[in-house]
């Protein structure tokens, strides 16, 4: 008995150190509206570590050119900052090759991407395209504008009252003209983890590649796509601790190959006539023009940081947050929150009886505490809840049990205003 | 407790309209029916106007938002009815300038009446689109138009 004691305290995973990872995000010592800023937007966008601000920094002052064309010495280090950054990416994700990393501009362009070209080249009058009733808005629009296109139709898998996918449904509705699966990976309106690798199996069982949007996954949990063996998965730098304006579109060597370009002109091209064009290879083929080369080095930056976490700890100590958070605000009288499912990640969506969202978030903003208030670009999830908003706070590495007490605390201040 | 903007912002008189808005209800044999939309946080209202030649005889409306949004329409329901087409233009101006804070204090509160409770606005630019939805809404109305407004 006292070995095996001795065994399991020894296996215990060493406690997240939230006051270090705090110290490197200047923006939280910044005050807003004379008090001190409780930032719960994260699936909004998160706040930014020095090593981010500073690469960026450093591009402009000491690395500055443009990438795969100069022969002179800061053309070829910015091209291998970038390409490195490509690198980075790869591993953090677990592909298995960097050419299957492509740059965008992040999530909604990543979807759009594959709609444009693996959707064009494949889906066809009267062809189907499946996605869920738990989609952010650019998970929804593409598609719709695609179906339209082509002539195919836009399906949607249901919802629980928890918010949780009926995998069982979406599986029904899977058929020989299903042409490919757009998902969620987590909820930005409810929080809901889908399980994932089950969810792509069933699909792939059926002859369906799976696209998976990662953008409220991956700042929360480590993503392997090999393991997920998902067919492409796309995400945005800002929302993992990264700037604005980059985002990757992972996609399997084959698929990405076989697609058409997505935009024409420089870097997508190997040779050109007036008589036609030969494309560049994979991931070049897809990144017309000069891209954001700061904010891809940058990127790297942001992704090296989050590699050197220990995720076991992070993972035990976001879960902690979210289940305190979820448990202080339940308490309050006339709160119901939306989105209940057994497995979450980062959100709190809630309503309050007789308050309207919009008034919370004006008074919580008076506290110095951000929070979203609105639709969160899934006004399909709010139709499915009867309500047209709701307050969304939302959790990132830094945030902590005392700035949930002051997002309670705040939100009993809107009750005494409106009681 | 809360803050001196929190308080003039939330005054009495809007908490209590947003509970209980006045002229709440849909108006059959109304003239003019117009809706308004804030698509960025999902206020939507329904303004019914009825006239009697050049005046208003009879505001009502329907819908659900924030409490500002809620709040001004119902207060504007009460202050536009008996007045003439050109007069509920001008009082629209003054309020637009009251939550905008234009207000330039040559128009006294007194001839604002109730509308000065949304004086505390100004002092939140993101909720101007939220006071003057109804407001927006009305002119519409008054204008004759059928598409939905939008404060977008
Ligand atoms: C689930 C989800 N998908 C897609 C997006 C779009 O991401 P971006 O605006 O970075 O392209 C977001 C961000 O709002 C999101 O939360």
């Amino acid at each position: 008995m006292a070995v095996t004691a001795a065994i399991e305290t020894k296996q215990l995973p060493k406690a997240f150190d939230v006051d270090a990872v705090r110290s490197e995000f200047p923006i939280l010592e910044t005050p807003v509206r004379g008090k001190r800023l409780v930032y719960l937007d994260n699936a909004a966008t998160t706040q930014k570590p020095r090593v981010v601000i500073a690469a960026l920094r450093r591009y402009y002052e000491e690395e500055n050119a443009n990438i795969h064309r100069g022969v002179h010495y800061l053309s070829e280090r910015a091209t291998d900052l970038y390409e490195k950054t490509r690198e980075q990416i790869r591993r953090f994700i677990g592909a298995g090759d960097a050419r299957e990393v492509v740059f965008v501009r992040g999530t909604t362009e990543g979807i759009n991407l594959v709609a444009a070209t693996f959707g064009r080249a494949n889906v066809r009058a009267g062809d189907e395209v499946l996605i869920t009733a738990m989609e952010h808005h650019s998970n929804i629009v593409p598609w719709q504008m695609l179906c339209e296109q082509v002539g195919a139709k836009l399906k949607v898998a249901p919802i629980n009252d928890a918010g949780e996918l009926l995998v069982d449904e979406l599986s029904n509705l899977l058929n020989a003209k299903t042409k490919l699966l757009a998902i969620t990976h987590v909820s930005n309106a409810l929080g809901t983890v889908n399980p994932m690798k089950d969810v792509i199996a069933v699909a792939h069982s059926a002859g369906v590649p799976v696209v998976v949007d990662g953008a409220q996954a991956i700042p929360h949990q480590r993503i392997d796509v090999r393991e997920l063996d998902c067919d492409f998965y796309t995400f945005s730098s800002h929302k993992m601790y990264g700037p604005t304006g980059i985002g990757v579109l992972y996609g399997k060597l084959d698929l990405l190959n076989a697609m058409p370009p997505y935009q024409g002109g420089g870097d997508m091209i190997k040779s050109v006539t007036f008589e036609g064009t030969i494309f560049n290879d994979i991931p070049y083929k897809f990144e017309a023009g000069t891209p954001n080369i700061a904010d891809g080095i940058a990127f790297g930056a942001a992704v090296e940081y989050l590699s050197s976490l220990d995720w076991q700890a992070l993972s035990i100590y976001e879960h902690g947050l979210l289940q305190y958070a979820t448990e202080r605000v339940k308490e309050i009288d006339g709160v119901r929150i939306i989105g209940t499912a057994r497995e979450k990640a980062g959100v709190l969506s809630f309503v309050m009886e007789g308050v309207h969202p919009h008034d919370i978030g004006t008074i919580l903003d008076q506290e110095g505490i951000a929070v979203r208030t609105g639709h969160h670009c899934a006004q399909p999830v709010m139709q499915r809840f009867g309500i047209p908003a709701t307050v969304r706070a939302s959790f990132g590495l830094y945030n902590t049990r005392e700035e949930v007490d002051a997002l309670v605390k705040s939100l009993q201040k809107v009750k005494e205003i409106f009681n | 407790m809360a803050t001196d903007e929190l308080r003039s912002l939330y005054q009495e008189i809007i908490l209590d309209h947003n509970k209980n808005p006045r002229n709440f209800r849909q108006m059959p044999d109304a003239d003019y029916v117009l809706e308004g939309y804030n698509p960025l946080c999902g206020d939507h209202y329904t303004i019914y106007l009825k006239m009697n030649g050049d005046v208003v005889a009879d505001v009502s409306f329907e819908g659900a938002g924030c409490a500002i949004s809620k709040a001004s329409a119902s207060v504007m329901s009460t202050v536009v009815k008996g007045k003439t087409k050109q007069h509920v233009h001008e009082l629209f101006d003054r309020f637009h300038d009251l939550v905008t804070g234009k207000h330039t204090g040559n128009v006294s509160f007194e001839e604002l009446g109730k509308l000065a409770a949304f004086a505390g606005v100004s002092e939140f630019p993101a909720r101007v689109k939220c006071a003057s939805l109804a407001w927006h809404t009305l002119r519409g109305a008054l204008e004759q138009r059928k598409e939905t407004v939008t404060t977008e």
